[in-house]
């Protein structure tokens, strides 16, 4: 009867840090709908337009949400206007120059204000923001959404996981970024209004 | 001469104004693709693709509206001159 206790508590155990484990949240996106919003609106112009060749990967423990890690990368190319000069001119060696900085990326620091309910986390992230070779520190307001199981609906059955969906508001300056520092802030707003809105997946 | 270059200055502005109009007015820059929004069922995310599209701006209009201005001013060159016959006698 220990014998069987012992080995029933030594499952359970295992059992309860499997599913406590960390999980790693690929953000690979082959429906295509992860994507980043920008939007500068100066008094003479406004700029909008949104980024969707985004990945990387998250680590996220549902228990423990403030040990969050990871890194999202997004492909300076992939930013698109509706205006071809103007997409030319973002492209540029004022703007993001692409052609030598390819990629933005985001990487976490630590989380504060944690705050979950349900399987609804949100909390303030601080990380290193890289755009054009210019790297700053950054805190932004986050909002994670576990859906346990959910990988299966939308892979068709094809894999079975859970999903991380990850969305944020935040502005940055583009002066801080070196972008078009010379453009007028009448035409070109200083604040560049950022939505990121990324599902990632954790087959199992 | 002057007569078809005015009339094909006014086909042009209607032309550009009919074009501009249709496609929505745009007081914007001309945009050669427009923001299609979806809603992912599972996630709720919602998806921004670009579909190919030619919707004409403010420059368009206005270089159209230049054009037909040269036009109907070049108009002007071929102007047949009122002519006075000299050999008429004066009374």
């Amino acid at each position: 009867m220990t014998k069987h206790f012992i080995i029933l508590l030594t499952l359970t155990t295992l059992a309860s840090a499997a599913l406590a484990a960390p999980q790693s949240f690929d953000f690979k996106d082959p429906k295509g709908v992860n994507n980043a919003v920008f939007k500068l609106d100066a008094p003479l112009e406004a700029i909008n337009g949104s980024a969707n060749a985004i990945r990387g990967t998250v680590t996220f423990d549902s228990t423990i949400p403030a040990a969050t890690k990871g890194k999202i990368v997004v492909a300076a190319a992939s930013l698109h206007v509706p205006n071809p000069m103007m997409k030319d001119h973002l492209h540029g060696e004022q703007w993001l120059d692409v052609a030598k900085h390819q990629e933005i990326t985001f990487e976490v620091i630590s989380l504060s204000n944690v705050k979950t309910t349900g399987d609804s986390t949100t909390a303030d992230v601080t990380g290193t923001l890289s755009i054009k070779g210019v790297a700053k520190q950054v805190s932004a307001p986050v909002k994670f959404s576990y859906l346990k199981d959910k990988l299966g609906a939308r892979s068709n059955g094809q894999m079975q996981g859970d999903l991380l969906v990850i969305r944020s508001n935040f502005a940055i300056k583009r002066s801080d970024f070196r972008i078009n520092p010379s453009a007028s802030e009448d035409k070109v707003a200083d604040t560049i209004e950022l939505t990121l809105s990324i599902a990632g997946a954790a087959p199992r | 001469m002057s007569k078809p270059l005015s009339i094909l200055a006014l086909m042009l502005a209607l032309a550009a104004a009919d074009i501009w109009l249709v496609t929505g007015g745009n007081g914007c820059w001309t945009k050669t693709s427009v923001p299609v929004k979806t809603v992912d069922e599972i996630t709720g995310l919602e998806a921004v693709n670009y579909e190919r599209r030619f919707v004409p701006g403010l420059e368009f209009l206005g270089a159209a509206l230049l054009g037909a201005s040269l036009l109907a001013g070049g108009s002007f060159l071929f102007c047949k001159k009122q002519t006075t016959n000299s050999n008429t006698p004066k009374p």
